[in-house]
């Protein structure tokens, strides 16, 4: 590991990250013929939640991720892109703390992040739900979706064995906001169900409730529609657009059916090969040569 | 017919996340809990508590321990007999050292020091887990044995190397060494279990137990989602190490009255509390006593069937009951691996709709 | 005896148990390579196949425990229908025990090989009774005469024995498992199971294979063990020394299971031999545990174990 980020290097770094845009290592042809080139243009300058810039992870001699930018602004829908293999899951891993990336800067609510394990970035309000379900098993959906509460729940080991006075009351008003996040998913009925005994479908969105229940600022899907039938999209769809709407929360989300990303999402960053290929609205994205390429499989791939 | 829940309806969330929300349930351990306290007591006699009370408590304070550890918290440790040993030669230092002690307080020291021992045995499990982290317990389980065995500070340096509980009361009635009550004896034992069940089940049902069990069933999403990892797998070490300690101390003080360090706490009780757990039920405090009463109660029926039934050796009964103790953890770990008290609320399940199934 | 001689005498009989401990754990390796599962009845099973060998080496009969000299088997014959046994064994245990269990947790998979160590070591006792038994194979015993002369050392040939037999067995495995097809196919698995089962290797057959190796490894630690301290209850112990020597080897390393296998025999004798006076002795007990942990803090997948990286 080299180059890891250092407190010297802060203030410098943050002050770049702030106009990050500007610094998008993307060819200047693509981004101009894409769209209208970076940040600046755009109608309503929104607050940047989180900033990736330069960000380069790889595994060994391989590559992961190369020289990747790009921001994700307050309350929007956020798509990342890519054909498989491009490093979607690798930049959420390192998002949230699970990967260090060799080179490159991370800026959550305008602050430089530092090294630190995933539960930190949990503790800063990021929100995460996995490619293939990471539900604790042998708990029930109530206890799986109750475990989201776990930062927010203080009352040590001596008032839990008691179970009594405070402690008690704690539970009882966590367990009043998770029966808040089980009727908004419309999973009542599986309340005390087992998970490992729940259909996929209901698993990702018991998954979901998990990561609602953080009250996150920010929530990473790792693609929430794999494997489900079109009613289950739809209505995974329904809700990823509630919670935006409802609760304000700002989404990243990684998906590859197509129609449901240029629908739900706001902006959308492109990446191929660990390397970013084009950033913008749907419609940009989708008039992109270099995306086209990308999806259609150039002959030489 | 009896029990069902049709016409109970829950009207809080309270109500809803009590430990036996359906009454009958309450019922039954009320009516327990009365023969226990209220009954046994007057009717026990010596062959009673020694041979089956006291083991069958102790074991299953020993096993509610080592599954908060290894059922709830997935870690497995094979360092159990070393943990009571701690418990027990803490208990006899205290003793010897602090003759006034209150006897409870002894337990509970005894109990914190081999938390604090379980502690430093359990910083390992930061980089490992699995059978990596049962080597780990394992050499916890060997030195501390070699510990109280060549340092004769342990055991005051007498000349037999042994420990012998020194004669103490509580509240004025005799509850240690050879004049010992065996109805206070019981009832003691019986009243430290019953309250260090409830606090286990009190914990495993709050957001402690919730971390442990996401730690065990996913430690990357748990971590991913703010559980640190080292601190609640530290804790789950330390509680756990609590109970086994409170319940080496008992086993020494109360039950045993002498104790030596490889002869008593060898590897072999590391074995039989995890097999309790696993043919029990990982992670359910029931499941510590259910395995419990299984194992003290195995080789009784088997020296009654084989022995004194059938007449044959005892050496020949001890190997039938390796082999089919062998066989029930496989047939457990196949068939029903959350043991003992799955199959009871199975039952429970089916009582719920009996006679009309459907 | 000189002070030097001393030491060299003490290194090789740490070699010796090492060697002991490498026999062990290279059927650990063997299993967990091509199951994932964490064999904790290997050192079981040498005590069983032990008890079998001499067994039907003084024409024992099972359940009765006495011996009938009319059914006692020429060695090369009791060797082979123990190993025939061993074979049995492996083809039970798929049957009983791996194929039920398969898929689940590996830490399930190794309480359930606790509980095989239990039925085996029940088993062994009920069949050929719990007494030691010497093993007598017509194997060299007493010092060599040599060493003792050239060098002043003392050495037991037995323990010479056991060093090339283990070689011989080491070399023989890797050669299996470069040239054969079976071999290939065993390494296959270890790498990928679904990638095995897609090139039409039945895992069922490989894992009767895999056990009965390990089987037959165990026996040889039988006979090594058996020949030099008798067949005794104690031989299941070793089992628990292997588990350090896996870890400093790494579980899925042969060359690393030798390797380990020496470092802890030869560790262990030395810590008893000039740190052992100073705390008590008797440290041999812990050593390699404590060996092992330190290991397990600072390089967790062993001195040639692979890296781990984890994914979400």
């Amino acid at each position: 590991m080299n180059a890891e980020v250092t407190t010297a290097e802060a203030p410098a770094a943050a002050a770049a990250v702030a106009d990050a845009p500007e610094n998008d290592t993307a060819p200047a042809e693509e981004r101009a013929a894409g769209h209208g080139a970076g940040a600046a243009p755009a109608p309503a300058p929104k607050e940047t939640l989180l900033a990736v810039e330069d960000v380069s992870l790889a595994f060994g001699g391989v590559k992961a991720l190369q020289n990747v930018s790009f921001d994700i602004a307050k309350g929007e829908i956020r798509a990342i892109i890519g054909p498989n293999g491009a490093g979607k899951t690798s930049m959420l891993n390192v998002i949230n703390g699970f990967y260090h990336p060799q080179e490159g800067r991370i800026a959550f609510k305008g602050q430089l992040r530092r090294r630190m394990r995933p539960h930190f970035a949990a503790a800063q309000g990021i929100a995460r739900t996995f490619q293939n379900v990471a539900l604790f098993r042998g708990m029930t959906t109530l206890d799986n979706i109750m475990t989201g509460r776990a930062l927010k729940m203080r009352r040590g080991i001596l008032w839990q064995a008691l179970h009594w006075g405070p402690a008690r009351r704690e539970e009882l008003e966590h367990r009043e906001f998770v029966e808040h996040v089980i009727d908004f998913l419309e999973i009542e009925h599986i309340r005390k169900t087992p998970v490992g005994r729940l259909p996929y479908g209901l698993q990702k969105r018991v998954e979901l409730g998990r990561a609602l229940a953080m009250e996150p600022d920010l929530l990473l899907l790792d693609e929430p529609m794999a494997g489900m039938n079109l009613e289950e999209k739809e209505d995974m769809s329904r809700f990823i657009i509630d919670v935006n709407e409802q609760f304000g929360t700002t989404i990243a989300l990684i998906e590859h059916d197509m129609g449901v990303v240029m629908d739900l999402s706001d902006r959308v960053v492109v990446l191929d090969h660990g390397e970013k290929i084009a950033d913008g609205t749907p419609e940009e994205v989708q008039a992109d040569r270099r995306v086209i390429d990308a999806y259609l499989g150039v002959p030489n791939d | 017919m009896l029990y069902r829940e049709a016409g109970q309806f829950k009207t809080s969330y309270a109500a809803d996340q009590a430990i036996f929300p359906i009454p009958q349930d309450r019922y039954m351990l009320a009516g327990i809990l009365a023969i226990a306290f209220g009954v046994v007591p007057f009717v026990l006699n010596d062959y009673w508590v020694n041979a089956i009370l006291l083991p069958f408590l102790i074991y299953a304070l020993a096993a509610i321990g080592l599954n908060i550890l290894t059922g709830y918290c997935g870690q497995v440790s094979l360092g159990t007999g070393a943990f009571l040993a701690v418990g027990a030669y803490s208990s006899y230092k205290l003793m010897t050292g602090f003759p006034e002690m209150n006897m409870l307080v002894v337990f509970a020291l005894a109990g914190l020091i081999t938390a604090a021992v379980g502690l430093l045995f359990g910083l390992p499990s930061l980089r490992i887990k699995g059978f990596y982290l049962a080597v780990a317990t394992l050499a916890a389980q060997f030195f501390i044995i070699w510990l109280f065995y060549k340092v004769p500070w342990f055991f005051n340096y007498n000349a037999t190397g042994q420990i012998t509980v020194p004669p103490r009361d509580l509240f004025g009635f005799r509850l240690t060494g050879p004049e010992a009550v065996p109805a206070v004896r019981y009832l003691v034992t019986l009243s430290i279990v019953a309250v260090l069940a409830l606090a286990a089940k009190n914990m495993a049902r709050g957001h402690v137990g919730r971390a442990w069990m996401a730690i065990r069933d996913m430690d990357i999403a748990a971590e991913l989602i703010g559980i640190r990892p080292l601190r609640t797998k530290l804790l789950a070490f330390a509680v756990s190490s609590f109970y086994i300690g409170v319940a080496g101390a008992m086993m020494f003080a109360i039950y045993l009255g002498a104790a030596e360090s490889g002869e008593t706490f060898g590897i072999q009780q590391s074995f039989d509390v995890l097999f309790m757990i696993i043919i029990g039920g990982l992670g359910t405090v029931l499941g510590g006593f259910l395995g419990a009463a299984f194992l003290v109660l195995l080789p009784i029926g088997l020296e009654a069937v084989l022995v004194e039934g059938l007449g044959l050796s005892t050496n020949f009964a001890e190997h039938v009951k390796l082999i089919l103790l062998g066989s029930l953890i496989i047939f457990f770990l196949i068939v029903e691996p959350h043991g003992l008290a799955r199959l009871w609320q199975i039952t429970k399940e089916k009582l719920r709709l009996w006679p009309f199934p459907h | 005896m000189t002070e030097f001689s001393f030491f060299i005498e003490a290194v090789l009989s740490g070699l010796m148990a090492g060697v002991m401990y490498s026999l062990v754990a290279l059927g650990f390796v063997l299993i967990f390579k091509a199951s994932g599962v964490f064999n904790f009845a290997q050192g079981v099973m040498a005590l069983f196949a032990g008890l079998t060998l001499v067994g039907l080496l003084q024409g024992t009969i099972p359940f009765i425990h006495t011996n009938n000299p009319a059914f006692a088997l020429p060695p090369w014959a009791a060797i082979l229908v123990t190993v025939a046994v061993m074979v049995v064994l492996a083809i039970l245990i798929e049957r009983l025990m791996l194929r039920p269990l398969v898929n689940q947790e590996e830490i399930i998979l190794f309480m359930a090989t606790l509980g095989l160590a239990y039925v085996l070591e029940g088993a062994g006792d009920i069949l050929w009774g719990s007494d030691v038994k010497v093993l007598d194979l017509g194997l060299p015993q007493g010092a060599s005469d040599w060493m003792l002369d050239t060098f002043n050392i003392y050495v037991e040939k037995i323990e010479v024995v056991a060093a090339v037999t283990a070689g011989i067995l080491v070399t023989v495995l890797a050669i299996f498992f470069q040239k054969t097809r079976i071999g290939r196919a065993l390494r296959a698995v270890a790498d990928d199971h679904q990638a095995a089962l897609s090139v039409g290797i039945s895992l069922s057959t490989i894992w009767i294979i895999v056990w009965s190796v390990a089987g037959i490894v165990a026996l040889v630690a039988g006979i090594m063990w058996g020949a030099k301290s008798g067949i005794q209850f104690s031989l299941s112990l070793i089992a628990l020394k292997a588990l350090p020597v896996l870890i400093l080897g790494g579980f899925t390393s042969i060359p690393g299971a030798i390797v380990g296998g020496l470092i802890i025999g030869v560790g262990e004798k030395l810590a008893e031999i000039y740190a052992g006076p100073y705390v008590g002795g008797a440290i041999e007990n812990w050593f390699a545990y404590m060996l092992a942990l330190v290991f397990l803090l600072f390089r967790p997948q062993g001195l040639f174990g692979e890296k781990i990286i984890e994914r979400v």
